[in-house]
């Protein structure tokens, strides 16, 4: 006898992947049945919970589940992470946003910072599926921040590991592998995600080659839907909200600066929160280091 | 106008049909002479002092006996041109009548024949610019139709809160009809098409129904328990209500025609923000007044850090334009902890302002400082991106322009910067394209906006409808509630049609 399909919105599968990130699967038939590459889904954990942006970072149509990755690194995301399988989310929508523009450019590299991998994922495995001799850059302070190495590995014709302490592959930053393949002229698509600042040392590695080069932005996002604008980013001096024009941009043409500071917008009051959530929850602050 | 003055004179003389003067008395032993006696009652409210340090309702509404004062007033005329100034074309003179007959039940079962959301339009209605603008008495003083009509749907509404009524229970005999947006268009052509005996689903983008009635309209103006027990009430006819289905993304127009719905209504309102183009405009503590409006009302923020979603407001806060969804930023920016100072700066003087008069003249009284004939031209922020200042330039009135008022041109060397922390742009929301852009071939105009039929409310695709703020931009609940119920008389003759 088949099981029956558990609700939707409920996980169906968790895994811690480092003290404080973890990987789910949710029920969202609707979801995975649209979902492409680059696009993402807003949940809530509860009736007034906060609108989480995620990265559909894989999608199983017969299934009917998505695959999500997180960080906790505020109140919204541990109260997410305690959610445990059999568990169900408040809402998830989507999918939402531009998918990637997936074609055949060549050789495409792959740029992926920490939890930015779950992005890339999807998108690296397409642009393989597309003919690209797919070179994949991930990186991470340390090794246990590095995240869905295996996937990467298994949609890459080569993939490149740094991390910033040199505790596993490669010691130091995505960008100097990157330079390197730039120098050899080996590269003609560069897609990247990550931190900010790690996205504006890619777009400034590839400029003056002038290689066609994508960032993945995340902004602070509210409705997800082009209602509110909270996400608005600058290219080339031209505002552009990030949920319904993007999430992927020229890289070239994005202000990071600005994103960095917009980014810091709430920063008091997500500190605020956090501060509150950990000391309601004595356990899980004793395990949960920042 | 005939039609007024056989309406007055009526009341003044008695029911002439009746062959002899005699005065008309109705169930409460009043003659129409006595009825025009009565002073119009005036709307009990929170001092300004008070309201502005909470987020419950204004108004307090009137109790059982100032109702039935008010609804004495009505001369229940033979001719009522109170219901030609509605869009929802309810039965007004008879819904007031049972007021008066003590049967308040009849009189919500009335409100209810023509508009779903009686509660929400009592109290968000620009009334007198509607039905109250038409009463007979509007030279004098017109009858508080709106403050009735809220009055009864309240009342009505926490009675069923303790006694579920009976559900209105129509079989299904007729097509799917899929209704895309649950806010007051949306929710109007679902009620109507069900009551027809059609199979009506909703998709609702958001988490929560009602639009922009949860997310635009503060809950000063619209308490939520009203709002969600009348949303209930739309929702427990039997109407499938899926919220989270983003229409063009989460289900597209073929996913909805391969699941056998013979019919769309495109009610997604203009939910799209408009900035102004000026620098510094995406410095930290700007937001669109949808962004601003959608924490503190569809997320709580107010209520941060109970509820999850903040918002930042600092203690100066603009607000550009002067429509309503200016003076609900600038009035909710009043209630947030810390803010000293909300004003509203607007580059036209107060004549042209677009808001309702009750709402500007609830803002003034609040404390808004309104700087008139004022154009910000520049956001001034500082290293870490946080706004500091609006630069601003003095404004005087020239010729009129192609909307008949007079344009606003710069004085020359009249710049000045008001210094400010938080920075809300409430100048205009447009459609958002998303849900059109998955049904080929829908007329655009350059405003963004959907083309219909007025009559039929359907768009250049055959059996796709749409109404409300997608076929005009942002306006008001009231016109959304007409545009659903003409809307569901057009899906109604469309799908009988194709049924020969």
């Amino acid at each position: 006898m088949p099981m029956a399909m558990p609700e939707p919105n409920t996980i169906v599968y968790k895994k811690r992947l480092s003290p404080n990130t973890v990987r789910i699967e949710v029920v969202a038939p609707l979801v995975a049945h649209k979902a492409l590459p680059g696009q993402f889904i807003i949940l809530r954990v509860h009736g007034r919970g906060e609108r989480i942006p995620l990265t559909i970072a894989d999608s199983d149509p017969e299934k009917g589940t998505i695959t999500l990755l997180f960080q906790e690194v505020g109140a919204s995301t541990l109260q997410l992470g305690l959610i445990e399988e059999g568990g169900k989310l408040h809402d998830v929508v989507g999918p939402l946003g531009h998918p990637t523009p997936i074609k055949n450019y060549g050789t495409a590299c792959v740029v992926a910072g920490g939890l930015g991998t779950a992005e890339m994922y999807p998108i690296a495995r397409a642009l393989r599926e597309a003919g690209n001799r797919v070179v994949t850059v991930v990186g991470a302070r340390r090794q246990d921040l590095l995240v869905l190495l295996e996937e990467m590995e298994s949609v890459s014709d080569e993939l490149i590991v740094t991390t910033d302490d040199g505790s596993f592959g490669r010691k130091g930053v995505v960008t100097e592998p990157l330079k390197e393949l730039v120098d050899d002229g080996k590269v003609d698509f560069v897609i990247t995600c990550g931190p900010v600042i790690m996205m504006k040392f890619v777009a400034a590695a590839t400029r003056d080659a002038g290689i066609p080069t994508f960032a993945s932005l995340n902004p602070i996002m509210v409705d997800g839907t082009g209602m509110c604008g909270a996400c608005r980013v600058s290219l080339g001096g031209v505002t552009k909200f990030a949920c319904v024009d993007g999430p992927d941009f020229d890289a070239h043409q994005v202000d990071f600066e600005l994103l960095m500071m917009r980014q810091k917008a709430f920063c008091e009051f997500e500190k605020r929160a956090l501060e509150q959530w950990l000391a309601a929850h004595p356990e899980r602050a004793q395990t949960w280091q920042q | 106008m005939a039609d007024d003055k056989e309406n007055l004179q009526e009341a003044e003389t008695g029911d002439e049909e009746s062959g002899a003067k005699q005065p008309v008395v109705g169930p409460d032993g009043l003659t129409r002479k006595d009825r025009m006696k009565i002073k119009r009652h005036g709307m009990p409210e929170q001092t300004p002092e008070d309201r502005v340090r909470n987020f419950s309702s204004v108004v307090l509404g009137y109790d059982d006996e100032t109702a039935y004062a008010e609804a004495q007033r009505c001369l229940n005329c033979k001719i009522p041109r109170c219901i030609d100034g509605c869009p929802a074309e309810i039965d007004i003179p008879g819904f007031i009548y049972a007021v008066l007959e003590n049967d308040l039940e009849k009189s919500y079962r009335i409100l209810k024949a023509a508009n779903a959301l009686p509660a929400v339009c009592g109290r968000v209605c620009p009334q007198e610019a509607q039905c109250e603008l038409t009463c007979v008495l509007a030279k004098k003083s017109p009858v508080a139709i709106g403050r009735l009509e809220q009055y009864v749907a309240e009342k009505m509404l926490d009675h069923y809160e303790k006694e579920p009524p009976e559900i209105e229970h129509v079989p299904i005999t007729k097509e799917k009809v899929a209704v895309i947006g649950a806010g007051p268009a949306g929710v109007t052509v679902a009620m109507d098409l069900k009551r027809m005996g059609y199979d009506v689903t909703i998709f609702e983008a958001l988490h929560k129904p009602g639009g922009v009635l949860n997310y635009g309209i503060p809950p000063f103006r619209l308490p939520r328990r009203i709002l969600n027990a009348e949303l209930n009430t739309v929702a427990g006819m039997g109407i499938h209500v899926r919220c989270n289905i983003v229409f063009g993304k989460t289900l597209t127009y073929d996913d909805v025609m391969a699941q056998d719905f013979k019919a769309v209504f495109l009610g997604t309102g203009a939910g799209l923000p408009s900035f102004m183009g000026i620098p510094g405009e995406n410095s930290n503590g700007v937001y669109s007044a949808n962004e601003y409006l959608t924490r503190v009302n569809l997320m709580e923020a107010w209520d941060f850090p109970n509820a999850d979603t903040p918002v930042f407001v600092g203690k100066h806060v603009c607000t550009v334009g002067a429509g309503n969804t200016a003076m609900d930023s600038a009035r909710v920016s009043l209630r947030m902890p810390g803010v000293e100072n909300s004003y509203i700066v607007y580059r036209r003087t107060k004549d042209e302002a677009p808001a309702r008069r009750e709402e500007l003249h609830h803002a003034e009284e609040e404390g808004v400082i309104f700087k008139f004939l004022t154009q910000p031209i520049e956001v001034i922020h500082d290293d870490k991106n946080w706004i500091t200042a609006l630069k601003c330039i003095r404004m005087e009135l020239g010729e009129p322009d192609e909307s008949g008022r007079r344009r606003p041109v710069p004085v020359p060397d009249t710049e000045f910067t008001i210094p400010c922390d938080t920075l809300l742009m409430a100048i205009g929301q447009r459609p958002n394209p998303i849900a059109m852009r998955s049904i080929p071939g829908l007329g655009i105009t350059r405003w963004g906006t959907v083309t219909v039929d007025e009559e039929t409310m359907m768009t250049e695709v055959p059996g796709v409808f749409a109404g409300g703020d997608v076929t005009v931009g942002a306006s008001t609940v009231i016109m959304a509630v007409g545009h659903g119920k003409k809307a569901a008389r057009g899906i109604d003759a469309y799908l009988s049609g194709l049924r020969g």
